[in-house]
């Protein structure tokens, strides 16, 4: 029997799948299969009051990939705890909540109110591209990642992985810094910021103009960052960026991921996260691995 | 889920008609709800939504345009092979069972989800057609024993100008309205409903990322006592009051 559970920062998952953030919808998700079988349900960004969102079209189609600019719509941590959170609690697996904020204020408000809930651990997105006044300023800029790692630890009595933007020069320098401030763990990539043009209408596909890239086309970027992160900080990861197999599982693995989102691959066939799950499964056997443990050490350079 | 083509047939200049046996499916469609087609380039990643034109006890039929490259594919699929779909999706038409009078308007490809919603409605149906140039499935909604108006855009066939004009200028009146086609044109009908107080559901549009309700990529805006609220097309929708819906 192969053991595929992970210790991430003090909470045991029983495999290393998760939910990408922003791709997952308890009750939608759940009609087309058994959430139970994940080791985390990792949710959609929620921030301390509801948002909007972009204005539509908020999806592109690119070459094996996707953009998106949804903008972080979010009903608002309070109807979330009130009303998503409950129906969320009834499935037997870990439960991550992605925060979003404008200000290190309204990160610190989400965090704060979910102290007094019972999910595992929660992930703060300093990443997306997508919201105008906040989001990527605080995940290019080592300061500004710094603070609001320092701020939310503060607060926080959950467990707090910090999801980082590949959009910045030196990806170990903002891992460190959060590391340094005592992110609990980390998890990569977010989507790249992305553009698409209808060269027959002369418009930007996305009303937002630019959008997040995101599907197997960005996958070797995520793996090199993967592996670059893992060299430079301790802390366990979390690696996403492009999922669509069983092995893309093992590449992140290899490259030094404890753990895996799967974001895109899931919209585009809602039963992803199980037929990859059984990929995966079905890999560790063909290479007589019995842990994630002697899957990782197998990597050679 | 696998389907089998057994019809795809061309029937407009580039308007195709195709029939998928998949007896599961079939038995779960409902009218105006819609399914997803997986293309087989492997560029293509995301999935192609197309509104259920008609049911039968073990196959359906989608009518479709070719506008890119997943059109262009499906429509060179031959009886035989196999093509890759989700099961049925989103929540559809409403028929108002009373023996009344029920007018359809569609524009374009629009038209495909009333066909199965035509069959099933008591009383007079009447048909009110936009296409921008060439007409397709006029026959179609008349087999069915429908009375057909078309418009067109460039006044190739039928009435030059849009839908809204030609139920006004036949003064054409029903009890219950349902619509499909473009935004504007839904917007137009439902404003027309609402000054002569008749009810109209509508199909609306939007780009869609998965069509099940996971990424929030289809979001339409419904009214509330303060405003509005964001929606889902895809698991909300595809159909909403015209009354409901908070149009920009
Ligand atoms: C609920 C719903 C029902 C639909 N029903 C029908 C139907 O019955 N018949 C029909 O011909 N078309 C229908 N459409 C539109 C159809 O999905 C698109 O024309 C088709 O996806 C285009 O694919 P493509 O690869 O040929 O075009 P491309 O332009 O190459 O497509 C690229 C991307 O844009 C999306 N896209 C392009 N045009 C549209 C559009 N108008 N609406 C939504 N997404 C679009 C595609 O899904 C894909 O993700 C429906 C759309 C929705 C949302
Ligand atoms: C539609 C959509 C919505 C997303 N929303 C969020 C979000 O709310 N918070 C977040 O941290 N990341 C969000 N992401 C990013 C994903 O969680 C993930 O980092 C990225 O898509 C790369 O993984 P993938 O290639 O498997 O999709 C979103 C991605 C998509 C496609
Ligand atoms: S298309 Fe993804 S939520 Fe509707």
């Amino acid at each position: 029997m192969i053991d595929l559970s992970v210790n991430i920062a003090g909470v045991e998952l029983k495999n290393p799948l998760t939910t990408a953030s922003g791709t997952f919808s308890a009750p939608d998700s759940s009609k087309f299969y058994d959430v139970n079988e994940l080791g985390a349900i990792i949710t959609k960004g929620v921030a301390s009051v509801p948002w909007d969102g972009n204005p539509v079209p908020r999806i592109a189609e690119t070459y094996g990939g996707m953009l998106n600019a949804i903008g972080l719509q979010n009903p608002g941590i309070d109807v979330f705890i009130k009303e998503e959170l409950p129906f969320i609690n009834n499935f037997n697996t870990k439960v991550i909540v992605n925060v979003a904020g404008r200000s290190v204020e309204e990160y610190c408000n989400v965090v704060e109110k979910l102290n007094e809930t019972s999910v595992d651990m929660l992930e703060i997105n300093i990443s997306c591209p997508n919201v105008k006044q906040g989001g990527i300023g605080f995940g290019t800029d080592v300061e500004l990642a710094s603070m609001v790692t320092r701020e939310v630890k503060r607060i926080s009595k959950k467990p707090i992985i910090i999801k980082l933007t590949p959009n910045v020069t030196n990806i170990t320098e903002i891992a460190k810094a959060v590391e340094a401030e005592g992110a609990d763990a980390i998890s990569l990539i977010n989507t790249l910021l992305g553009m698409k043009i209808d060269v027959n209408s002369f418009k930007p596909i996305l009303a937002n103009k630019m959008g997040g890239f995101s599907g197997p086309a960005i996958k070797p970027v995520a793996v090199r960052m993967v592996y670059q992160v893992r060299r430079a900080v301790n802390v366990p990861l979390i690696g996403l960026g492009g999922i669509a197999t069983g092995e893309d599982v093992a590449e992140f693995i290899l490259a030094g991921a404890d753990a895996v989102s799967i974001g895109t691959a899931a919209l585009v066939n809602p039963v992803a996260m199980i037929n990859i799950k059984n990929e995966f499964i079905e890999y560790m056997n063909r290479h007589n691995f019995n842990s994630l443990a002697q899957l990782k050490q197998a990597f050679q350079e | 889920m696998e389907g089998i083509v057994k019809l795809n047939n061309r029937i407009g200049s580039k308007i195709y008609s195709m029939e998928i046996e998949q007896p599961e499916i079939a038995n779960l469609a409902r009218i105006g709800t819609f399914i997803n087609l997986y293309p087989k380039t492997a560029s293509l990643l995301l999935p192609r939504p197309f509104g259920i034109s008609e049911i039968s006890k073990t196959s359906i039929t989608i009518v479709y345009e070719v506008v890119g490259k997943g059109t262009l594919e499906f429509s060179g699929y031959k009886p035989g092979d196999i093509v890759k779909m989700s099961r049925p999706l989103g929540n559809g038409f409403t028929p108002c069972y009373d023996n009344a009078t029920h007018v359809l308007v569609s524009g374009g490809i629009g038209i495909a989800p009333l066909v199965e919603l035509a069959k099933h409605l008591p009383g007079k149906v009447i048909a009110v057609m936009g296409f921008k140039d060439k007409s397709f499935l006029v026959g179609k909604m008349q087999s069915i024993g429908a009375t057909t108006y078309v418009a067109s855009d460039s006044g190739s066939e039928g009435f030059k100008g849009n839908v809204v004009e030609l139920l006004k200028k036949e003064n054409i009146i029903g009890d219950y309205y349902y619509g499909c086609g473009p935004k504007p044109m839904l917007k137009a009908v439902s404003e027309y409903c609402e000054q002569i107080n008749r009810p109209i559901q509508v199909s609306m549009e939007g780009r869609m990322g998965c069509g099940y309700g996971a990424c929030v990529g289809c979001a339409c805006k419904v009214k509330t006592a303060d405003g509005y609220t964001n929606k889902k097309i895809c698991s909300d929708g595809p159909v909403f009051l015209g009354s409901e819906i908070f149009w920009e």
